[in-house]
């Protein structure tokens, strides 16, 4: 683990890189094939988060997922938090930048949530406004995330997986899949997750996001599943995670899980759950190969 | 509706927990759920005032959980971010507190969130190196006396007329040491490194260390702390600031 590519990421689990971790990520250089932070967590001027990232990168591959540009935004991109991304991102190279169909920027200020948004022709040309607008700015390629949502749009005219492969055709952005977010959504819209994932435009994702959601009821006492990043990944995601990989084949995988952040051990077994999945299906795949 | 519209009048339903869900929205069952606009609404307050409890962990164990997250949520409904920089938020809700009526039980409360607002600063402020007892050794006293010096970066002074240093130290473990000195203190919270420090300073070394934050020269505050403390001991009281780190340069003043 010496000369990082800065290429892509690695078709192996990664994890987010923790305040509380620090330290043992640099002493016992644990064997995760990535890290990933959120870039707004590393835009103060100095201090301990630029030493400690600084000093992962240079022995891990990083990605870097955006919690707050507001990409699904009505208004207009901020630009000044453009210029902290393009900073960051000249700063770390890292191997991936992220960010979700999603808003969270208002004019009361900013939100601290990934809110949902109508899918029709106007928020399709919106978004792919800002896509462009962003991958300008930051000079790179990104990967834009589908959401977890709670409500859907009377208005929407468009399914959710068309209009991520239009801004992907459009700005020649790449898609990040979060397959919790997958199960979430679709068990909150009465949706199959395994026809959601088989339709998904597989040859344009760049990284895979896991999770663990949590569970409560609507008013009509529907299963609602909450997009919640403080637990496990369960046991229906891992399935359906498994058929993705099956589909598409290894990919890079973030486990994602930023509330109630567990010992480092705890972290660690969920990246070798994920790793075991994906060596499986590296030696599914060659096995076919070898045979055909 | 246009989607400048429509997303405003989610953004005030949101954020107004009183009024009517926002037109627009539906569901599997083809209406809009409360109960799943709800997640929404809590996934906003959750946010802001868990980001508010990691910053002001000291303040939420003298409160309480329950007190902390309803002074948050009052702080939060009316104060957003102002910019997607999480780590600044917060800046004002020591002041927020010093207004909020029902913690007026706690009047040292208020300090302590200062002490861990200035914390977090001190965590995120631009690195440099601090100002080494090595560059003035070799002054005369009276070119010392025109000196002014650059507070570090990450240097934030505290005069509480309460002992909100110590508070603060209490509340760091799992148990809670009592206090026994109940005494006005001026704390230095300072990041000379990577670690960041809170210091109580001696008491006689308080009006010197504020009168040189707030800009004035070594001799100015030397003899306006003498004035008011004939026993003051300028050289350690100088000495014991730079060993904390707590300058970055000198701002002005010539060093022959
Ligand atoms: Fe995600």
């Amino acid at each position: 683990m010496n000369a990082v590519a800065r290429e892509s990421l690695p078709a192996r689990a990664g994890l987010g890189l923790k305040p509380e971790h620090y330290g043992h990520v640099l002493e016992a250089r644990p064997d995760v094939g990535f890290f990933e932070v959120h870039a707004e967590n590393y835009m103060g001027a100095g201090g301990p988060p630029h030493r400690y990232l600084e000093a992962v990168a240079s022995l891990y591959p990083l990605s870097l997922h955006g919690v707050g540009l507001s990409i699904g935004a009505a208004g207009p991109l901020d630009t000044a938090h453009l210029r902290r991304l393009r900073e960051l991102i000249d700063r770390y190279r890292p191997q991936s930048f992220s960010e979700h169909l999603a808003w969270s920027t208002h004019d009361t200020g900013f939100l601290n949530d990934l809110l949902p948004l109508p899918y029709t022709p106007e928020t399709l040309a919106r978004v792919s406004e800002h896509v462009d607008e962003a991958q300008q700015a930051i000079g790179r390629q990104l990967l834009l995330e589908n959401p977890s949502t709670y409500l859907l749009f009377t208005e929407s005219t468009i399914d959710e997986i068309d209009f991520l492969e239009a801004v992907a055709a459009r700005t020649g952005c790449g898609l990040l899949l979060d397959v919790n977010n997958v199960m979430v959504s679709c068990v909150n819209h009465r949706l199959d997750p395994a026809a959601y994932i088989d339709r998904f435009p597989v040859e344009r994702v760049g990284e895979i996001h896991l999770a663990g959601y949590d569970e409560t009821v609507d008013g009509a006492g529907d299963r609602l599943l909450i997009d919640a990043h403080g637990s496990p990944v369960k046991t229906d995601v891992m399935a359906l995670y498994d058929l993705t990989l099956a589909r598409a084949g290894p990919l890079p995988t973030l486990i994602e899980w930023d509330n109630d952040v567990p010992a480092f051990p705890t972290l660690h077994a969920e990246a070798v759950r994920v790793d075991a999945l994906l060596a499986g299906q590296a030696a599914r795949r060659n096995h076919l190969k070898r045979a055909g | 509706m246009e989607f400048t519209a429509s997303q405003h009048a989610f953004a005030q339903a949101l954020l107004h927990a009183d009024q009517p869900l926002p037109p627009g929205l539906t569901g599997a069952r083809g209406t809009a759920d409360e109960a799943r606009f709800a997640v929404y609404r809590n996934n906003v307050h959750v946010g802001l005032t868990r980001a508010l409890a990691q910053r002001f962990g000291v303040s939420e164990k003298l409160v309480g959980p329950d007190f902390f997250v309803g002074m948050a949520r009052a702080y939060a409904q009316d104060r957003k971010p102002s910019s997607p920089l999480i780590i600044d938020y917060g800046d004002e809700f020591p002041d927020f507190i010093a207004g909020f009526a029902p913690a007026r039980a706690l009047p040292y409360l208020p300090d302590v969130a200062r002490l861990e607002a200035a914390w977090t600063r001190a965590y995120h402020a631009a690195d440099a190196a601090p100002l080494t007892l090595a560059v003035l050794a070799p002054l005369a006293p009276e070119d010392l006396a025109t000196l002014i010096l650059r507070p570090h970066p990450s240097a934030a002074l505290l005069r509480s007329p309460h002992p909100v240093g110590s508070i603060w130290a209490a509340h760091q473990g799992t148990d809670v040491t009592p206090v026994d000195d109940w005494r006005p203190e001026t704390v230095l919270v300072v990041r000379p490194e990577m670690a960041v420090n809170v210091h109580v300073l001696p008491v006689r070394d308080g009006l010197f260390a504020a009168l040189l934050f707030a800009g004035g020269s070594l001799g100015a505050a030397a003899e306006a702390t003498l004035a008011e403390d004939p026993g003051f001991d300028f050289g350690a009281a100088l000495v014991g600031l730079l060993t904390l780190g707590a300058f970055a340069a000198i701002a002005q003043g010539d060093v022959p």
